[in-house]
């Protein structure tokens, strides 16, 4: 019988997490925070039909960075399971708590037992109908989660995203505002983005059951119009190049697949 | 609970009644009629029929026919058992999705679930799939509820369905009704189901004319419901009494609208209205 080497847990780990980690870097970041009205959702993502904001249920919603087929298998388990539960039960009784819950047991078995995890971080977010105590869990890889009432960043730059963003927050802060925050914040100062360079969704209040709703590139354009911070003057004016804008992290070499 | 994940050879797809039987979790569900697992009592036993079945509450009249800009959709409010009036404020009406909408006539029970079912099931194509489903596609959805509740048709648990929606590319209103084996068939003015089906379909038959206005279109929904109700005695007719009336729905360019009791019971005034000058009418000659 062959012994295979010995390697310590904490070594394995620590591979897996960095295997992890640099897989969500090389893809996009996205931005969560409550508004006046709701929950909003802001995601660097040049394509408009290759979604990494989704709808999971009437006042839930769903976002992940990383590797698209994974996010995107996530996604759709979660709208399996609100739509069971609900059925189930009663509409009422599907939460995000519960699915965030659920997500984590997935990623964090898939962290500790398979050989490859999975190279996504999911927010899961849920509007609350009654008082503003909305919600927005933040998943991560390894099945971490983080519960966030104000705002959450996911993917490579969080750190200094996050750090954009919270100076700016303001609690029920107007749609406007919100938006132009997360867009600077995403693009940070040497860049600008694009209402088609991004993809963004809110969960809000209203009279209709399903909250959530999907900005338009015109209506985020015309948000963003009204809302260019003047202190913060571009560095470079928006150029009209087709190509997306140049990644702070650049895929890699031993990037084989193409990230959303 | 736990993710519902499935092998790539086994996936449910975009279906839910599929994801139901997969996951198991269904298993009570599809039990009730919407699968195939359900078995007859056997057909050479004594197969109860709906009236002699004790406790089954029976839905009534509903009718629709297409206007201008949409459709019309209408049903009583009134629930039977037998003789006795069950219930009587149930609706029969529902918004299948943003723009379908649809009304059952038959045992209440699995009609209600079979409806609750089916909203679930388009919702959930529109959430995995990232797009609304044809309304031909969900016309024949409901189709094959209908012939998956044969088994318990056969034995006196008959749902007939009627389907109407606005078809956002061909820019209309349309009907579907459908038999009881799940045939599906489309309707290109008016249809009327139920017990009182028959007199509400004579009285828009009347009535109808290509285009319609929206408020003539409600007022003949109206006139054909009370119609229904003078002459059968399972469908109910106004109840000003209780202020109970008929559910109206429209389903238009715009999506599915639910008409307020008090505009309905406007549409009724305007019915009776109608018949006393009729009648006096008839009186002075």
């Amino acid at each position: 019988m062959t012994m295979p080497y010995y390697v310590a847990p904490e070594q394995v780990m620590k591979d897996r997490a960095e295997y992890a980690q640099k897989g969500i870097a090389r893809g996009r970041s996205l931005v969560g925070t409550t508004y006046e009205l709701g929950v909003l959702i802001v995601a660097e993502n040049p394509s408009s039909t290759l979604h990494k904001i989704s709808e999971i249920y009437d006042r839930v919603a769903f976002a992940g960075v990383g590797r698209y087929n994974e996010f995107d298998q996530l996604r759709v388990a979660g709208v399996r399971h609100a739509d069971t539960k609900g059925y189930a039960y009663s509409r009422e009784d599907v939460d995000a708590r519960s699915l965030a819950n659920v997500y984590a047991q997935y990623l964090g078995q898939v962290f500790t037992h398979e050989m490859k995890p999975l190279e996504v971080e999911i927010l899961v977010a849920e509007l609350d109908p009654v008082a503003d105590a909305h919600q927005l869990f933040h998943i991560a890889y390894d099945g971490t989660v983080a519960d966030e009432q104000r705002l959450t960043v996911l993917g490579g730059e969080a750190d200094t995203i996050t750090q954009r963003m919270a100076a700016k927050f303001r609690q029920g802060w107007p749609l406007r505002e919100a938006v132009g925050a997360c867009v600077a914040s995403l693009s940070g100062p040497a860049r600008t983005l694009r209402a088609d360079d991004l993809e963004v969704a809110v969960l809000e209040h209203g009279p209709w059951r399903r909250a959530f709703r999907r900005v338009s590139d015109e209506e985020v354009a015309e948000l963003l119009a009204g809302s260019e911070p003047a202190e913060t003057a571009p560095a470079r004016l928006p150029d009209s190049a087709p190509e997306a804008p140049a990644e702070i992290l650049g895929p890699g070499p031993d990037a084989p697949e193409p990230q959303s | 609970m736990s993710l519902p994940l499935f092998p790539l050879g086994n996936d449910p797809g975009p279906s839910f009644i599929e994801l139901l039987r997969r996951s198991g979790a269904g298993e009570v569900v599809v039990a009730r009629g919407v699968g195939s697992s359900v078995t007859s009592a056997g057909v050479g036993s004594s197969v109860t029929s709906a009236g002699s079945l004790p406790g089954v509450t029976h839905g009534t009249t509903i009718v629709a026919l297409r206007f201008e800009a949409g459709v019309v959709i209408a049903g009583d409010r009134r629930a039977t058992e037998g003789n006795m009036i069950a219930h009587r404020s149930i609706e029969k009406v529902f918004p299948a999705d943003r723009h379908s909408a649809v009304a059952i006539a038959g045992a209440a029970g699995t009609a209600i679930e079979m409806v609750r079912l089916f909203q679930t099931q388009l919702e959930h194509y529109e959430k995995v799939e990232g797009v609304r489903l044809s309304l031909e596609g969900k016309a024949n959805q409901l189709g094959q509820m209908v012939s998956a509740n044969l088994p318990m048709a056969m034995q006196g648990l008959v749902v007939i369905p009627l389907f109407a929606g606005y078809d956002l590319r061909l820019k209309t209103g349309r009907i579907f009704t459908y038999d009881v084996t799940g045939g599906r068939f489309e309707e290109t003015e008016f249809h009327a189901t139920g017990s009182g089906g028959r007199d509400a379909k004579n009285t828009v038959k009347l009535g109808y004319r290509e285009r319609l206005g929206r408020d003539e279109a409600v007022e003949l929904a109206v006139a054909a419901l009370y119609e229904a109700a003078d002459e059968d005695t399972a469908t109910g007719g106004p109840d000003p009494l209780r202020g109970i009336y008929p559910v109206v729905a429209m389903v238009d360019a715009e999506g599915y609208t639910r008409l307020s009791d008090e505009a309905v019971a406007w549409h009724f005034q305007n019915v009776l209205q109608r018949h006393r000058e009729r009648t006096e009418g008839a009186e002075r000659s």
